[in-house]
């Protein structure tokens, strides 16, 4: 068992939890809950997976999966920002749905053989900086690459542009925004929309790249809730996220290798000889996520830094109130 | 029906706003029936009206957040149809709305730069903040450009949105009651603004339902009462207060109430030295002392945010003061469950009724019972006895004329003035001890206002002791025996008989021991 | 008199009609809400037809289907409350938390749990095989009680002392909780190397309709068991509870409005815990009606079967009304019950996931009227 060989396994899956996480935050910053994202997820690993079986192009797979999830997750946008439903009761139907449809229509592929998958690529000289090089780019799937990408992007897209401004006016007090002509309703439906093509993404990331394949509901196996609580400890920040992502990722991988070798750090592997302690470290990810959700809560009551102040409020012009 | 135009007033003069015949109805009300305003270049029309007379939906719809069912607008002579604000902030009509419109967690000048076009994409912050110092310079608006909403006072707050409409060049400006949060001193400031604002050639409409400040700051004066205008652009040097407030509220005002003479008894609530922080973590309350005797009135005066809330909280129980003690009849209170203020028998009316005061899906029953499903007759042991709980529902209904089909609707439904008598129905049929009771009518029409007063005299004459909170300086002086003022968490002095200048200086922070020192005639 | 022609900003050209929403003031009927809550599942039942159809299947035959096979003798009709069961407890469950705006998505863990705390009286064992059953399922009952509670107090503790997210925290559990079932059946009590314990002794078995068929003939073959009676008793409990007790006021005002609750000195943290384990309790009472009436030992795919999901669907179509469960887990038990036998075999979660969605939609109807207006041509 090799430390670099898990962690830049970690990487890769951390990736998955990575785009549906800033998903979220995109959601949730424009005042949105969407507890949707496993069922997003689903909807894009499911079709992503069938559009690549069916074209040979992994690339066009890529793209239905984040159209597909994206236009799903408006189904969200128009229950909670149009019919003004609870946001909660919503993204859990989205979630119940995106599962059945996703079973339906995913009925037969998990027999259908091999796809081709996304490139992988070498960084030539950033690939040979010790530790980090082998970690993050050596052997890395394309998508890892645009991961990479993405934080830094989504971080100055939210602090530093106009759209970004209005965003989080949108998520504060939409009032506010409404009043200098912010179109309230369309940025929240647009950054629904950007949640559901993120977490389509993550969602083909595990089909075409990270773990490939089609395995019903165990393709993600939770993974949409744990991104919604990485939000939570990430407090709304892109950056925090990757961190959380990139851990949960790594954690993830070493609950699965860990199991391998006879002997660990110089003793023996009690998981490797009573295999059965293998469902303790299956609950590793879960029980974490609980302990990340600890954290990240009581730094929340301390430093009196919260959920963007209209989250989970649908928003109606002259109301009062948020 | 006829509308009439002063079809001579329009050619002679400069109208820069008309609007003709608007009409908006809500479910169950019109807001609006038919109005028409009028305004003029460099002109301060106030628009005068009690609340709910319509003047906040007629702005709304004047800045595009609503849109009229009927009626025309114009601006500069063309006609205007808004589909959303940001069509009105084109022509040049700029709100400062009463609730400030600000994102606290953003900074001044990223609040000024919400919902503009340029930049496209990329935000160079330094550019902006240095624009905004200067124009702030130019109107005598003087706030921090990097400053984050949250760390501003309420009067900062007030210049930021006042920087926000001028800064996207509005030529006509619209307040909401802008004086409703600011100190008597705090106000002169602001009109010095407006004069220099109009100097430069805009126009202000000024709504407000204060008289006094009507007639100080305004040109001419259009008032609506129940959504149809009683006077179109009266002149203001032509009218005087008594004539504003026939207009207005459809008859004389008798606003003092009858108060009977009455000494107070023993000491009931005793308050010492307390400290208290808000929901920041900030020192909201800072040493307060003080009593009330059982049969009296000690009015709270007061701009909002100065420690009103927390000191009704740290009375009820609802918040933990870090020192000092509440005692009431002599037993500790302070720092114990709100059940135990409940059951010594303290009564507390919050600012807010439906997000404190009543639960809006359950029934009147459900909110009248909430502070004695406790105790027998309504608990029978674990249980709630129905029957019981619905007698007294009714029987309050009955005596506190709480106009309801049946004691089983929810709350949502009840208007603003029922709702407040369910919620003193509940307070006071437990016979209270003290009532702190927290800007009681707010929000109410002069019916339901005079309602409540009488409600609170009459607890008065039963003995309890009141502590009441109040921004309305006229109710103050019309209920209290006592009136004291408190200005950053700290009481600033106590009088028996206030006067408006003195209770002005210490609502902006000087003691009244310095103001006797220094004579009356000292400026602060 | 002069005529003042209505504005109509924004539709023009040929759209002649116009959707205007107002809010309604005032309550609609009570029979209007019901009237929703079964257009919304008609519109799904169509919805699922369009779906079936186009992954090529019949939906008339699956419609056709699942009737027959859930209502059409009373052999199936025993099956369909047999899978009703556990809904009713589950959903029952749901209703408690959500009454006070608790989201307690973890009704699946807790229920799992329940079922483990009645496997653990059998295998550990707590009570020799040959107890009188008087004895042994109260004690079974009891147990998953407190498994299925204790796993409701988890994430109600964490919520009330430390406002962690409840929502997250419940459903991380419910995947705790098959893992932990999982080692158990493999490692512990396995059934000769397969990944289940062994069959419950018969006194451990939840008396069944078919038990009495020496009496009564028309009884053979009737797999109802116990449990309905306990899911009956439960909703009885929980009315009782919610409508008549001072615990129950307590939580329809704090799920109404916490702060009003705040302000009549309710305390929340200590309502949130015990909600949540009454809550928890309740759907491992579920747990244990599965395992000791239907599956009789532990194993994990007919236990972690989705009731728990499935109970907070009829939860919120139940409106929270502890009898409305009752009638609606039936129909769902009736869905599950068809469902395993049509194909593809995700329908039945699929339709589940439109009944709610459709549900959540049409309670908009509930607060706004929806009226068409004819735009007049001219303007």
């Amino acid at each position: 068992m090799d430390i670099i060989i898990i962690l830049q396994a970690g990487v890769a899956s951390g990736t998955v939890l990575l785009f549906a996480t800033i998903g979220e935050i995109f959601a949730e910053r424009s005042g949105v809950l969407n507890l949707g994202v496993e069922g997003m997820m689903l909807i894009g690993a499911m079709s992503g997976f069938s559009v690549a079986i069916a074209t040979g192009n992994p690339w066009l797979g890529v793209l239905v999966a984040m159209l597909a999830a994206g236009i799903f997750s408006q189904i969200h946008a128009f229950i909670s920002i149009t019919l003004q439903a609870d946001q909660v009761v919503s993204g859990l139907a989205l979630t119940f749905l995106g599962v059945g449809i996703s079973l339906v229509l995913g009925e037969g592929l998990s027999k259908a053989g091999a796809v081709s998958l996304l490139p992988v690529y070498s960084i030539p000289v950033l690939g040979m900086i010790p530790i980090i090089g082998p970690i993050f780019f050596t052997n890395q799937s394309v998508l890892v690459y645009v991961g990479y990408l993405l934080i830094p992007f989504a971080w100055y897209y939210i602090y530093r542009t106009r759209p970004g401004l209005h965003l989080r006016a949108v998520g504060e007090y939409p009032a506010a925004a409404d009043a200098l002509g912010v179109n309230v309703y369309r940025l929240r439906y647009f950054y629904v929309f950007i949640g559901g093509v993120l977490a389509g993404l993550g969602g083909a990331t595990i089909s075409l790249a990270i773990s490939p394949g089609w395995f019903s509901e165990l393709t993600t196996a939770g993974q949409g809730w744990i991104a919604i609580g990485l939000v939570i400890f990430a407090q709304w920040d892109p950056i925090r996220a990757a961190l959380g992502g990139y851990a949960f990722g790594a954690l993830r991988r070493l609950v699965l290798d860990i199991q391998g070798p006879v002997t660990l750090l110089g003793f023996a592997n009690p998981f490797y000889f009573n295999p059965y302690w293998g469902f303790f470290l299956q609950m590793m990810p879960y029980a974490f996520t609980i302990i990340v959700l600890i954290i990240g809560s009581r730094e929340a009551m301390r430093k009196r830094i919260g959920a963007p102040a209209a989250l989970g409020t649908p928003y109606v012009r002259g109301e009062r109130g948020l | 029906m006829t509308t009439s135009y002063l079809d001579s007033e329009r050619q002679n003069t400069d109208l820069v706003v008309e609007m003709r015949g608007i009409v908006k109805q809500f479910p169950g009300v019109i807001a609006n029936d038919h109005v028409d305003f009028d305004m003029q270049r460099g002109e301060i029309h106030a628009l005068l009206g009690e609340n709910g007379a319509g003047k906040s939906t007629l702005v709304n719809i004047l800045t595009g957040l609503y849109r009229q069912d009927v009626g025309l607008i114009r601006v500069n002579g063309k006609e205007v149809k808004f589909s959303s604000p940001g069509d009105a902030i084109n022509v040049g009509i700029g709100m400062v709305h009463q609730h400030f419109m600000l994102v606290p967690s953003q900074t001044v000048t990223e609040n000024i730069l919400i919902g503009l076009d340029q930049p496209r994409f990329r935000m160079n912050l330094q550019q902006y903040e240095h624009e905004v110092s200067e124009l702030g310079q130019r109107f005598g608006l003087n706030v921090d450009p990097r400053a984050k909403i949250w760390q501003l006072s309420v009067g900062e707050q007030q210049r930021v949105e006042i920087l926000k409409v001028l800064y996207r060049g509005a030529q006509i400006l619209i307040l909401d009651e802008p004086t409703a949060v600011l100190a008597p001193q705090e106000i002169n400031v602001l009109f010095d603004t407006l004069h220099s604002m109009v100097r430069d050639g805009k126009s202000v409409v000024f709504i407000s339902h204060k008289l006094h400040e009507v007639m100080e700051i305004s040109d001419r004066i259009t008032i609506l009462r129940k959504g149809k205008v009683t006077a179109a652009g009266l002149h203001t040097k032509d009218v005087t207060q008594q004539e504003l407030a026939k207009l207005m509220v459809g008859r004389d005002v008798e606003f003092a109430v009858e108060k009977q003479v009455q000494q107070p008894g023993e000491i009931v609530l005793e308050v010492e030295n307390v400290h208290a922080e808000n929901d920041k973590r900030l020192p909201a309350l800072q040493g307060i002392s003080f009593v009330v005797r059982s049969g009296e009135i000690l009015g709270l005066a007061g701009v909002a945010g100065n420690g009103q809330r927390e000191l009704a909280q740290v009375l009820s129980g609802l918040r933990k003061c870090q020192v000092g003690v509440v005692k009431l009849n002599g037993k500790i209170i302070s720092n114990t469950p709100v059940k135990n203020a409940i059951n010594k028998g303290v009564a507390y009316i919050p600012e807010d009724r439906t997000h404190v005061g009543s639960a809006p899906n359950l029934s009147v029953t459900d909110n009248v019972i909430m502070k004695n499903y406790r105790r027998p007759p309504i608990a029978k042991g674990w249980i709630i006895n129905d029957d019981a709980a619905t007698d007294f529902a009714k029987g309050l209904k009955d005596s506190y004329e709480i106009s309801v089909p049946t004691v089983e609707t929810p709350v949502r439904l009840l208007s603003g003035g029922n709702l407040q008598r369910v919620i003193l129905a509940r307070e006071f049929s437990g016979e209270p001890v003290l009532i702190v009771a927290v800007q009681p009518t707010r929000g109410l029409d002069v019916g339901a206002i005079e309602g409540v007063h009488r409600l609170l005299l009459a607890q008065r004459e039963a003995g309890s002791a009141i502590l009441l909170i109040s921004e309305e300086l006229e109710e103050l002086f019309a209920l209290s025996d006592r009136i004291t003022v408190i200005y950053e968490g700290q009481f600033m002095g106590e009088m028996e008989e206030g006067d408006i200048d003195t209770i002005g200086l210490m609502m902006t922070g000087t003691p009244l021991d310095q103001i006797k020192s220094q004579g009356m005639d000292s400026n602060v | 008199m002069s005529e003042i022609s209505p504005t109509n900003p924004g539709i023009k050209g040929k759209f002649l009609y116009r959707l205007r929403m107002e809010k309604r003031i005032k309550e609609p009927p009570p029979w209007f809400s019901s009237l929703i809550s079964f257009a919304a599942i008609i519109i799904s039942l169509i919805l699922g037809a369009i779906v079936i159809a186009l992954v090529g299947g019949d939906p008339f035959r699956s419609y056709a289907h699942i009737a027959r096979a859930s209502f059409g003798n009373i052999g199936v009709l025993s099956d369909t409350i047999v899978k009703a069961t556990p809904i009713i407890l589950t959903a029952l469950a749901c209703s408690v938390a959500f009454r006070m705006r608790l989201w307690n998505i973890g009704a699946e863990g807790q229920f799992i749990m329940g079922a483990f705390g009645a496997t653990a009286v059998v295998m550990i064992p707590l009570l020799p095989a040959d107890t009188s059953p008087w004895i042994f399922i109260p004690t079974m009952m009891v147990a998953g009680m407190i498994t299925g509670g204790l796993w409701g107090f988890i994430p109600g503790y964490l919520k009330a002392k430390l406002q962690v997210n409840e929502i997250i925290t419940t459903l991380m559990l419910n995947y705790i909780a098959i893992a932990w079932i999982n080692f158990f059946i493999f490692a512990v009590w396995s059934e000769g190397g397969f990944p289940m314990t062994m069959k419950f002794p018969i006194t451990a078995w939840l008396p069944r309709l078919l038990d009495y068929a020496d009496q009564l003939p028309i009884l053979r073959g009737l797999t109802t068991h116990l449990g309905l009676f306990i899911g009956i008793g439960a909703a009885v409990v929980v009315w009782f509870i919610i409508y008549r007790s001072r615990w129950g006021y307590e939580i329809r005002l704090i799920g109404d409005n916490q702060r009003a609750a705040e302000y009549a000195g309710i305390n929340i943290a200590r309502n949130t815990i015990l909600v949540m384990i009454l809550s928890g309790a309740l759907a491992g009472l579920g747990g244990v009606s599965e395992v000791s009436g239907v599956v009789h030992r532990l194993q994990t795919s007919p236990v972690a079967a989705g009731y728990g999901f499935t109970g907070i669907i009829v939860a919120w179509l139940a409106k929270l009304n502890p009898f409305a469960i009752i009638l609606v887990s039936i129909l769902f038990g009736a869905l599950l019950l068809a469902g395993r036998e049509i194909q593809p075999s995700g329908i039945t979660r699929m339709i589940q996931g439109i009944i709610l969605v459709s549900l959540i939609a049409s309670d908009f109807l509930m607060r706004y009227r929806i009226q068409l207006y004819r735009i007049s041509e001219e303007a």
